[in-house]
């Protein structure tokens, strides 16, 4: 059952991937379908066991490697943590392949794709259950490899490509010091083994290294490797790109699961990150602003999946701070909610793309939310878990989260709730903006279009009805079991907090307010969208060109049509307006400091550097002997003549020498 | 240490020889020549190879001594005799080299049409020389091998590369002889004040401290431009790329280690002193080495220059680890040498399938392989990804204890180390979509063909042996454990003596 978890997915995988062409499409694609759901039973019934029972275990594989004291195995560690992660990594997964069955269909390799989803599972499922650092690295890698596979499954597009090699390679940068932070776990703890490290944390609290504290120093840079797996602020640039891949993939990767990888790790390391207050801090400052940022960019963008992509980055922002201020049951549980809402946003948001024939703007969109009634009604529900509304999942995690924040009486504490207010506000604002420009007001994309607009398959509606059951129903169920009263027997110890971290008792003795806040400024997100996009459609225009510098270039309908899903780069209007739509200008200005500075320096070391010093030394030396060789032949004219007078001269600077020398 | 009392070592050294002379005595028209001149080949380099598994089998993994040793004394008044064995640092690249020359034989089996038979004698003859090096425990005999790698080299590159194989061939002679005069004379040094050349006893001898020094750099400018090392690294590219396919794949996959290796067996053990008083150096010209041959690859337009670029930027990796002399540093670059020499070796094939076919190295003139030749694509990603350093493939495990490694030494250089995870992810995705993905520009490419059955068989074990160093590396690192740790043992034992003796 444990093993089976994890390693169902890898045979789905083998069995599409390798002998998907023999077999045949059908064939590959139901196989990694069973094998999914098989790996779901287990890893329920394993759900059941480890956190319902209590009974968590570790299964040893084999060892990986084993040099001069760097003892590092594969294993399968179950805690509650990671059957967690696995239930709802599985149970998602399994949905989602259904989905893409239909989605999928007709698509020219289908078992390429469901062999990608089925590895990224199994990736996904030994990071969460790794048992060390470097196993938990391994799968780290291991969902990058798939997200990129999967980010350019259309590999005759030129613009996947592109964002699938940009995720590979921002991720890359997050994993430089995810592997940093691994070499100084070992140097300090001596092993990487998870057991180990928590066990003798409080023993090295006071080491340092370079002059700075090791704990601090270790969370720091696994912070900043969780970073760039979670798209956090500076680091997130790859993960609206990513959606340059099939909607399913944004579904399970770049929204429920891969993104989560980082909040998880933090999580997993809190015996570590409680004794580095410093590190938490900036993990608290670092996921309020991104959950801002990335939804003040999320009002203004025009591209379906694109909206939902910065919510992600906006909700994985949330997921932080709750654990920056020392509440990782909540975080967690943010987590586990927001895999249900968000999984079902993209799929819902899928479902739309494939009604309106893979149109993705929602300029072009609306009007159709009496054709396609069940993704609409799902979208609903999806958008309202997502807003906090109350009683839907959203709801209990995003308050547990903000009352945390509240709560934790810290100067950045507060700077998380009031970001995270703002937040909140912003994200139902820009969720009904979607909603409505989605599926009401007057159908703005051409005739052919809307006449072809129908609703899903029955195996795409069957995944979207259960998420949205799990949608409404997650937060109510497992309130109590993640952060209410049974908390403590339900993690069992596999989160830590530290003697003086009283958070989780702190939040649920805030005042009266604190808790009505979040749906206050849900409910006032929500009218102003109704506003500004039901009521008065023409305002939005408006208040867009009085934020611009140039209001001419703001455009209210994309600029290539269909045909060019190729080149979906707006103009820049400028301004306030464009500095949103513009996503504050981190590509521009990575292009400007990195990519480009890179690309003139490979160029000069090599055409300068290598081609013209380095080779010029011995191409140099060669070319002065041959002619100083040539100058050595001119000499032997034969001629008689010369030579006598050359021994004459010779003779004449001999004496000479010889004479003055004396 | 040799049960049998069996030379199986310098079976396994000349037997290559044997072949060679059989290939040289046929006589007959010359498709019969090349046909019987293939298969001899393959079947020699395949017998050596399977001889060359008693080694891993019969090795006993837990010592650090020198087993299957031969000796026999050749000039006994001046110290020099023909001494063979094998330690847990070399017994892996004697594999390596067995290894690398049938898959080379039978990459090569169409793609060189003339002269079929000097081609596969030359082959062998390289095989002898480079388990010879490896295999040698005598100074003299090592550095008879070591120069004599370079021979069949050259006229692999000088006859049967590409346009400018002269130039390469030249460059690539010349680099590598000049490093060696220098080492030469260190040698006779070494001698001189010995009296001896046998490795083994040389070990015992402490070389004063004023001379280790001139050693250092002596050996430096030997197996700095074999390895090769920023800044003497430009003959690699000229010569990967005018060299045939299975040349390159015996530069990158064992040549290139000639030089590391070197440093391990010599310049570590015999000048403890020098060697930490001059790691710095060598970190600093490492980290260049990372930083700015990535940064060139990123920048290159021909497929086999890229991996070239490529090596020597993994080879830095290697530098680094072998001058923190601590276990994880050293048996990481042990490891990335070996892992290096498969996953680059695979790669310069997968590079020689599309040459084979279209007969262009330039990037251009690819793009949307990966839609026509499914197969190959997926061979290809693997390769790519096993370079990236993708855990559960061969390099991730090198390159990540060696990153711990140099942790322990200085943060800095680990941090150095590590970028080269970024810009290496940057150079081989950028190689992979413009070769595989994207839209098939050029119509003549659509009609390649997939995979043949004899690239699948030389690809296959290649493929098999990167994942088994990935996911289960053990089975490597325990072969060096034990002379890793006496390595290092021995070293710390050297510094402390020396450094009591500056205390006194």
């Amino acid at each position: 059952m444990f093993v089976g978890a994890i390693f169902f997915p890898l045979l789905g995988a083998t069995i599409s991937g390798f002998f998907g062409r023999w077999i045949g499409d059908k064939a590959a694609q139901w196989s990694t379908v069973i094998c999914m759901v098989l790996a779901a039973i287990c890893g329920v019934l394993a759900f059941a066991q480890v956190a319902l029972g209590g009974d968590p275990t570790t299964v040893p594989i084999v060892t990986w490697m084993d040099v001069g004291g760097l003892e590092v195995s594969w294993a399968l560690r179950y805690d509650t943590l990671s059957v967690v992660m696995v239930a709802m990594v599985t149970f998602i997964s399994t949905l989602i392949h259904l989905y893409s069955v239909g989605y999928m269909s007709h698509d020219a390799t289908p078992p390429r794709f469901f062999a990608y989803l089925s590895l990224f599972t199994f990736m996904m499922l030994m990071l969460v259950t790794a048992d060390n650092l470097a196993q938990l690295f391994f799968g780290w890698e291991g969902v990058g490899l798939a997200s990129y596979l999967l980010i350019g499954y259309w590999y005759d597009r030129e613009s996947a490509n592109r964002a699938a090699m940009k995720a590979f390679i921002v991720n890359r940068v997050g994993d430089v010091f995810f592997m940093l932070g691994l070499a100084l776990t070992f140097h300090v703890f001596g092993s990487i083994e998870f057991s180990t490290i928590f066990s003798s944390v409080e023993a090295h609290a006071g080491d340092t290294f370079l002059g700075i504290n090791a704990i601090e120093l270790i969370g720091v840079l696994l912070f900043l490797g969780a970073c760039g797996k979670s798209a956090q602020l500076g680091l997130h640039t790859w993960l609206p790109d990513a959606m340059e891949g099939p909607t399913p993939v944004s579904a399970l990767i770049h929204a429920a699961t891969m993104v989560t990888a980082g909040v998880f790790l933090v999580c997993r390391m809190s015996p570590v990150m409680e004794f580095a207050p410093t590190a938490l801090a900036i993990v608290t400052i670092v996921g309020a602003s991104t959950a801002f940022f990335a939804a003040t960019i999320g009002c203004v963008q025009n591209d379906i999946k694109r909206v939902i992509a910065y919510s992600t980055c906006s909700q994985l922002g949330y997921m932080f701070f709750a654990a920056g201020v020392g509440a990782y049951q909540v975080a967690m549980f943010h987590l586990f909610t927001h895999a249900f809402f968000k999984a079902l946003l993209f799929l819902g948001a899928g479902s739309v793309i494939h009604a309106m024939s893979d149109e993705q703007d929602i300029r072009r969109m609306g009007g159709i939310w009496t054709k396609i009634p069940v993704t609409y009604a799902v979208m609903w529900i999806g958008n309202l878990a997502l807003a906090g509304i109350p009683f839907f999942a959203g709801y209990y995690s995003k308050d547990a989260i903000l009352e945390a924040a509240f709560a934790s009486h810290s100067g950045v504490g507060f700077y998380a709730f009031v970001l995270g207010l703002a937040a909140a506000f912003l994200t139902a604002f820009y969720s009904w903006r979607l909603l409505i420009l989605t599926f009401h007001g007057a159908p703005r994309a051409d005739r052919h279009t809307m006449e072809h607009v129908h609703e899903s398959p029955l195996v795409m509606l069957v995944p979207l009805l259960l998420l949205a059951v799990g949608a409404v129903l997650t937060g109510y169920v497992f309130a109590p079991l993640f952060i209410g009263e049974h908390e403590h027997a339900f993690w069992n110890g596999s989160i830590f907090n530290a003697e003086h971290n009283h958070i989780l008792h702190a939040m649920h003795e805030v005042p009266d307010w604190v808790p009505l806040a979040p749906t206050v400024m849900g409910v006032g997100g929500i009218a102003l969208a109704y506003i500004l996009y039901m009521a008065m459609p023409g305002l939005p225009a408006r208040i867009a060109q009085t934020f611009s510098a140039r209001p001419q270039m703001v455009q209210r309908l994309p600029l290539v049509p269909r045909e060019g899903a190729e080149q979906r780069t707006e103009p820049d209007p400028g301004g306030l307006y464009g500095f949103l739509l513009k996503k504050w200008y981190f590509d521009e200005l990575y292009d400007l400091i990195f990519v480009q500075p890179a690309r003139r320096l490979a160029t000069v070391f090599w055409k300068v550097g290598d081609a013209r010093i380095i080779d010029g030394m011995p191409n140099g030396a060669a070319d002065l002997a041959v002619q100083a060789s040539r100058g050595a032949v001119r000499i032997q004219t034969g001629r008689v003549a010369n030579y006598a007078f050359a021994m004459i001269i010779g003779l004449v600077v001999f004496v000479s020498l010889f004479l003055i020398g004396r | 240490m040799n049960a049998a009392g069996f030379p199986l070592l310098s079976l396994i050294t000349f037997l290559p020889l044997a072949g060679a002379a059989i290939i040289m005595s046929v006589r007959g028209d010359e498709a019969v020549v090349a046909r019987n001149a293939r298969w001899t080949a393959l079947w020699t380099s395949l017998i050596v190879f399977l001889l060359s598994l008693i080694l891993w089998a019969r090795f006993d993994q837990s010592s650090a001594a020198f087993q299957f040793v031969e000796k026999v004394s050749w000039l006994p008044e001046f110290g020099v005799g023909y001494h063979m064995g094998v330690d847990g640092i070399s017994v892996l690249f004697v594999l390596l080299s067995t290894a690398l020359t049938p898959i080379c034989i039978l990459a090569s089996w169409e793609a060189i049409e003339t002269r079929v038979r000097e081609y596969m004698v030359a082959f062998l003859i390289l095989e002898t020389m480079m388990v010879g090096m490896f295999a040698a425990l005598d100074f003299i005999v090592f550095y008879v091998f070591f120069e004599a790698v370079l021979i069949p080299m050259f006229l692999i590159i000088g006859v049967w590369g590409g346009a400018r194989r002269v130039y390469a061939a030249f460059k690539f002679f010349l680099y590598t002889l000049l490093g060696s005069v220098l080492m030469l004379l260190a040698i006779l040094y070494l001698w001189y004040n010995a009296g001896t050349t046998d490795i083994p006893q040389l070990f015992e001898y402490q070389v004063p401290r004023a001379a280790q020094t001139w050693i250092f750099f002596a050996f430096l400018a030997s197996f700095a431009v074999k390895v090769p090392m920023w800044p003497v690294h430009t003959w690699l590219p000229d010569a990967h790329v005018e060299a045939p396919t299975a040349g390159s794949v015996i530069l990158a996959g064992v040549l290139l280690k000639m030089g590391a290796y070197g440093f391990l067996r010599f310049t570590l053990p015999l000048l403890p002193e020098a060697s930490a008083a001059f790691a710095p150096l060598i970190f600093v010209l490492s980290v260049v080495a990372v930083v700015y041959t990535s940064l060139v690859a990123l920048a290159q337009e021909d497929m086999k220059k890229l991996i070239a670029y490529s090596s020597v930027a993994h080879m830095g990796i290697v530098t680094i680890g072998i001058f923190t002399f601590n276990q994880q540093g050293l048996a990481g670059a042990l490891f990335t040498m070996l892992a290096h020499g498969v996953v680059s070796g695979a790669l310069f094939l997968c590079v020689g399938v599309l040459y084979d076919r279209v007969h262009s190295r330039e990037i251009q003139r690819y793009g949307g392989v990966a839609a026509i030749m499914p197969s190959y694509g997926l061979v290809f990603l693997f390769f790519t990804m096993a370079s990236v350093g993708l855990p559960g493939l061969a390099n991730f495990v090198g390159e990540f204890l060696v990153i711990v490694g140099a942790w322990r030494v200085n943060p800095w250089v680990a941090f150095g180390a590590a970028l080269g995870m970024i810009l290496g992810a940057a150079y081989m995705l950028y190689l992979y979509r413009r070769v595989s993905f994207g839209k098939v520009t050029r119509e003549d490419l659509r009609a390649l063909l997939d995979l043949r059955p004899r690239e699948y068989a030389v690809f296959a074990p290649l493929i098999l042996l990167t994942l088994w160093m990935g996911v289960y590396p053990q089975s490597f690192l325990s072969f060096f454990e034990a002379s890793v740790a006496n390595l290092v043992a021995r070293h710390e034992a050297a510094l402390g003596a020396a450094r009591l003796a500056g205390i006194q």
